[in-house]
């Protein structure tokens, strides 16, 4: 394989995984799991409130 | 009470606070040497005090001194209240904190010596760059132990993020530097020539790629939404965000080298990649815009969220002059004129130094116990202040950059050259004091910050904050 097919090959591979990476974003399987996912941010600030509540 | 385990932020309080005094050092240092290249006889004929020797100080404590902290406090924050767990090895996390500032300090030391490596943002010479690798294998450590032990199952893409940032840091510091060391000041690189320059620029396009982006890029894809109390515009957006950054912006770095003799087809590689990384780059800066979507309102009553906007937007415009600037044709006119230095302080202050700022303003509350800052005016009056100062910086660069190139390759009829090299410095002056001022409003803005953190932390008593326990 010459390096003229090896950066073509490349190319054609890099393109499927960005391709791949793209369905499996947009999935409807992950939407919840994404939208969860999202949520971790701020669950966090919930629980340190009740924590100081608890503790007052 | 005593069974629950609790947050390790010791180690995040004391990287919060010092990244601010090594803004202040080393924008402080920055106003000097612009104020050199206006009036040279501010070096005092002192060689310690010299241009060459403080500009690459100024440098490493703007990046790795107060960029670094900030990134230790932020990402340590960040992956324990992402993960719901302590720090892995906290004694580990406290040996960063002592590590790094002890580098500082060499770094501050030998610098204005004169001892260098005499590369661009690796100057520091082999047994400080040793101490950097045995530091950052240790951020390493607790950073990926931290994570492996989670409770949350998701890694949550600011993770993924300061992931990639310490893991590429790594490689890149530690390739960079290999060198055979002749004394305990002096070392000779193992790459000679055209590979050295490509190694080198390889690491310096990546310190920004990995360092200066994906780093914030961390920060703020857990700081915006926080500050926002909204979630990221679109999740599966910063998952496409973070593959396509990462895997485009190690190729970028021969776009420093154009018309050099590093082969040309390198060059062109380098030029292609700079181009397509626009588009990632603007992905994540929408993202983090949009996350407001919905709730604009919040900018009018929140300085540090209007911080953070305006940062996404620097980011936004310097993640477009880069590209353009890559491209060859124009990178004839703006190389090694001040364009380029307009250009990085757009990234350095507009994007990094903002962001930065702002997550600080955001997280530093919350460690400390209270529910904000001292004063909120004052976090508007330094949004302010540092706005106006990086406007006036970077406009007064560009002109000034572009008219260094234009009189620089102004030909008469007969071939040579229209304009003495002298005369486009004079033509100059004006922009550096314009810059000056730039650079002397951002550096105020510091000072505000400063006293705004120093009220807010005053005698306050931490209570360690606990770790919510699995549902």
């Amino acid at each position: 394989m010459d390096m003229i097919d090896f950066r073509s090959a490349t190319l054609v591979i890099l393109t499927i995984a960005f391709c791949g990476l793209i369905i499996w974003a947009w999935s409807p399987k992950r939407k919840q799991a994404f939208k969860q996912a999202a949520e971790i941010v701020l669950e966090d600030d919930l629980k340190t409130q009740n924590n100081k509540e608890s503790q007052t | 009470m005593s069974n629950h385990e609790t947050y390790d932020d010791k180690v995040i309080r004391q990287f919060a606070v010092i990244t601010v005094v090594w803004g202040i050092i080393g924008m402080l240092v920055g106003v000097v040497i612009a104020a050199q290249l206006l009036l040279p006889v501010l070096n005092f004929d002192i060689a310690w005090l010299s241009y060459g020797r403080l500009r690459p100080l100024h440098t490493n404590a703007v990046i790795f001194a107060f960029g670094g902290s900030g990134l230790f406090a932020t990402s340590y924050y960040c992956v324990q209240r992402t993960c719901h767990t302590r720090l892995f090895m906290p004694k580990l996390a406290a040996f960063t904190f002592w590590g790094w500032t002890a580098i500082i300090i060499a770094a501050v030391i030998t610098l204005p010596l004169g001892i260098t490596q005499g590369k661009e943002y690796a100057e520091l010479e082999w047994p400080i760059d040793i101490a950097i690798a045995v530091v950052w294998v240790s951020y390493a450590i607790v950073f990926f132990g931290t994570i492996a032990k989670r409770k949350v199952k998701h890694i949550y893409v600011a993770n993924w993020f300061f992931g990639a940032f310490i893991l590429t840091i790594a490689v890149l510091h530690i390739i960079n530097n290999l060198a055979i060391p002749v004394t305990w000041t002096k070392s000779y690189p193992i790459y000679s020539g055209a590979v050295d320059a490509m190694v080198q620029w390889w690491y310096g396009h990546n310190a920004v790629g990995f360092f200066l982006t994906a780093g914030f890029l961390g920060m703020m894809y857990y700081f915006v939404p926080k500050q926002a109390g909204r979630p990221i515009f679109s999740y599966r957006l910063s998952v496409v965000h973070f593959w396509a950054l990462i895997s485009i912006y190690m190729w970028a770095g021969p776009h420093h080298l154009h018309y050099t003799s590093l082969p040309d087809w390198v060059q062109s590689v380098g030029m292609v990649f700079s181009l397509i990384l626009l588009a990632p780059s603007w992905g994540g800066m929408i993202n983090g815009m949009m996350t407001l979507s919905g709730a604009w309102h919040k900018l009018r009553t929140d300085p540090i969220l209007k911080m953070m906007i305006v940062a996404l937007s620097f980011y936004g415009m310097s993640t477009f002059e880069g590209p353009m600037m890559s491209i060859k044709t124009v990178n004839a006119l703006s190389h090694y004129t001040d364009w380029t230095i307009g250009h990085v302080h757009a990234g350095a202050l507009g994007w990094v130094a903002l962001m930065t700022i702002a997550s600080i303003y955001s997280l530093l509350p919350r460690i400390y116990g209270k529910t904000e800052m001292y004063s909120i005016k004052l976090i508007d009056v330094h949004f302010w202040v540092a706005t106006i100062g990086v406007v006036l910086y970077i406009a007064s660069m560009w002109i000034a950059g572009v008219m260094q190139g234009l009189m620089w390759r102004a030909f008469n009829d007969d071939g040579t050259l229209t304009y003495t090299f002298i005369e486009s410095l004079s033509a100059t002056y004006p922009y550096y004091a314009i810059r000056l001022f730039g650079g002397v409003l951002f550096l105020a803005g510091m000072f505000v910050m400063a006293y705004n953190v120093y009220k807010t932390i005053k005698g306050v008593k931490v209570e360690p904050v606990l770790v919510p326990q699995p549902a």
